[in-house]
């Protein structure tokens, strides 16, 4: 998930997991190919639902991913908002 | 044997030994105190009533049921592994606050009467502040200065509440009290929600415990709030509007989250998220709900302060917590790391972590109690969670941009107590039915089903690869220094500059005032001198002699008068 791009660090330092930047990769590979795997199994098995939106095909999946966009953009929007300098109180 | 000791009395003993002693002895005294507490509490006489009577009112020192005795095991677990965290800490001051803060809230768990609680409410704050205050920078004493006056406040207005009560109804107990609309009902519920970190009651929480010290700040986390949900539970259960709170709590703190810089703080907005989801199960009061509301009290105390401690050993290592310096750091402290992401398994609610057991009731009891609204806020907040708490916080501090810090792994108490933590998380996630068996309320739920664990499993992938894609085409707000207004600054900002404003404004009128006033004394001396001063006419002196030719004069026109007439 990382983006590992200063090695600048010390030259003669052991090379870690993620300096390797393919080892990033494989992580968010792993996770796209986990996302598909739970999606479908909304094929194969029937779920149990309290509520008529549970039973919509993805409803989990888009909503958790619909939810955490909406969360960063209207988080972004509010930064503008409620942000000030780091010594705001002690002036 | 049954064992008649209340709780508290080991703790502000063990506090007390901790100032006579020192070094490994005093060490020793940390860990054996939570210990030999909870043994006590094994062997307590349950039914036992430990009564006092003050004037003419009996009060309860002790009282014990299942939902006292759950968080009395907690709090014991709880003091346990936040003293195995802070055996490195010098300052004696620090290690007996934490261990009266321990003792107050074991006192108001086991409080059979209002006015016992309101006495180690009181206790609670009083005791706590000195782990903020031992952080020692000018920040954290005026936020311990802030926090102190809160939570005081908090408990004026539950004296006031229960003396009211006391008039009204001559009870003081501690039972179920509901808002009933009785001013008193209503100041008790406002003093419960200011601990319980209420939509705007709640700036006290992440103003001050990102300001403590990082052992004080796993106390702060394990206790004061804990209190408030169970006192809730105890007093308020079932009240309707708990429901709407503990939504509204559950929402609005993951945009704070979001945006926040300081890692403790983004925990400390976590935490009201959570404590919302507990309101919540407290509002629905079914069993169910009341189940989950309680397990996942136990289980937040666990998780976050886990991740406490893992931020606490960054912090203790780095002296950094801002996410915009941090980074790279699982190069350096991979154990931590490791049990950080333990932490945000759990609080994620991860399959086989134990917040997956506990949070899922709350979410089912607000569904079956007919509240789909209130369950698409929780779930949007289950999302949230996982994005603020799950991923952001181990990424930030141990892997996204390397910062270039390298430091030691954190010390081996420090390791020692994150471990349990990550045990118990672990075993709870796998195992729940332990927890399960000690709650007030039969279980009948069953957690591990395909629906549950598959529905779970695509909100938390599909949260992650929301991240991971916003993250990719950088449009995740970047960690920046600076800090994010919330309703602090009503009386940080805005309450100092209108008492500046009202003195400008004021000051001149009441120069005016006080000069008119001076001015009208300074005519009235100038009246009394000239006609009683020594020129004046009523008090000139006159010589003897002018008298005696006075009365003369009137004798002889005396005699005059008397002759002719």
């Amino acid at each position: 998930m990382s983006e590992q791009t200063k090695t600048d660090v010390k030259k003669d330092e052991k090379k870690h997991v993620f300096d390797n930047p393919k080892n990033v990769k494989r992580v968010i590979h792993a996770l796209y190919v986990a996302c598909a795997i739970s999606l479908a199994g909304d094929f194969f098995i029937h779920r149990h639902a309290e509520h008529s939106w549970e039973q919509l095909f993805g409803f989990y999946a888009l909503y958790g991913f619909a939810a955490c966009v909406l969360l960063v953009l209207l988080a972004k929007e509010m930064r503008k908002v409620i942000m000030r300098k780091e010594d705001y109180y002690d002036e | 044997m049954t064992s008649n000791l209340a709780p508290f009395a080991i703790f502000y003993a063990g506090a007390l030994a901790i100032f006579l002693t020192q070094g490994r002895l005093r060490q020793a005294i940390v860990i054996a105190v939570p210990i030999l507490g909870a043994l006590n509490l094994f062997t307590l006489d349950q039914s036992m009533v430990i009564d006092g009577r003050v004037l003419d009112l009996t009060l309860s020192v002790f009282k014990a049921d299942r939902m006292s005795m759950l968080f009395g095991y907690l709090f014991h677990l709880a003091a346990l592994i936040g003293g195995i965290y802070s055996l490195n800490v010098k300052k004696s001051g620090e290690l007996a606050a934490g261990m009266l803060y321990a003792g107050s809230a074991l006192g108001a768990v086991f409080a059979g009467d209002m006015i016992t609680l309101f006495v180690f409410w009181e206790l609670l704050a009083v005791t706590s502040v000195f782990l903020i205050l031992a952080r020692g920078t000018t920040r954290a004493q005026s936020a311990a200065m802030r926090y102190m006056l809160i939570q005081v406040l908090s408990g004026v207005i539950l004296l006031t509440g229960i003396l009211l009560r006391y008039a009204a109804t001559g009870s003081i107990a501690f039972g179920h009290i509901g808002l009933d609309g009785s001013l008193a009902s209503l100041l008790i519920f406002l003093a419960f929600g200011i601990k319980a970190g209420f939509p705007l009651l709640h700036n006290w929480l992440t103003d001050s415990y990102p300001e403590a010290t990082a052992g004080g700040t796993v106390y702060l986390s394990a206790f004061t709030t804990k209190v408030a949900i169970y006192a809730l539970a105890r007093a308020f259960a079932g009240t309707e509007i708990l429901v709407d709170i503990g939504a509204v709590m559950t929402m609005f703190p993951i945009f704070y989250a979001v945006i926040e810089n300081d890692l403790r703080r983004v925990l400390a907005y976590s935490m009201i998220n959570q404590l919302g989801f507990m309101v919540v199960g407290i509002g629905l009061g079914t069993d169910l709900a009341m189940n989950g509301a309680i397990s996942h009290a136990f289980n937040d105390v666990i998780f976050k302060g886990l991740l406490f401690m893992s931020m606490g050993a960054v912090l203790h290592r780095t002296g950094k917590i801002n996410g915009s310096d941090l980074g790279g750091l699982y190069k350096s402290m991979p154990k931590t790391a490791f049990f950080c992401i333990i932490g945000a398994a759990s609080i994620s609610a991860f399959p086989l972590f134990s917040g997956f057991v506990s949070k899922s009731m709350v979410m089912v009891a607000a569904l079956e109690g007919g509240h789909p609204w209130v369950w698409l806020a929780l779930l949007f907040a289950s999302a949230g969670v996982f994005h603020h708490a799950g991923i952001k916080i181990p990424f930030f501090a141990f892997f996204a941009h390397d910062s270039g810090i390298r430091c030691k792994e954190a010390p081996t108490n420090m390791l020692i107590a994150m471990g349990i933590s990550a045990a118990i998380c672990v075993f709870n996630g796998v195992y729940p039915w332990a927890l399960y068996s000690l709650l007030p309320f039969p279980v009948d739920y069953a957690p591990y089903t395909m629906t549950h664990v598959l529905t779970q499993t695509q909100l938390l992938f599909f949260s992650a690869l929301a991240f991971t894609l916003l993250k990719i085409f950088h449009v995740y707000p970047p960690e920046l220094p600076g800090i994010n207004i919330d309703s602090d600054w009503s009386y940080r900002w805005l309450l100092p500059r209108l008492a500046r404003n009202f003195v400008h404004t004021f000051a001149p009128l009441d120069r005016g005032f006080r000069q008119m006033f001076r001015n009208s004394v300074t005519v009235l001396v100038a009246v009394v001198n000239r006609h009683h001063g020594p020129q004046g006419v009523l008090a000139r002196a006159t010589p003897a002699s002018s008298m005696v030719l006075w009365v003369l004069v009137l004798l002889i026109a005396y005699m005059g008068v008397y002759f002719f007439t």
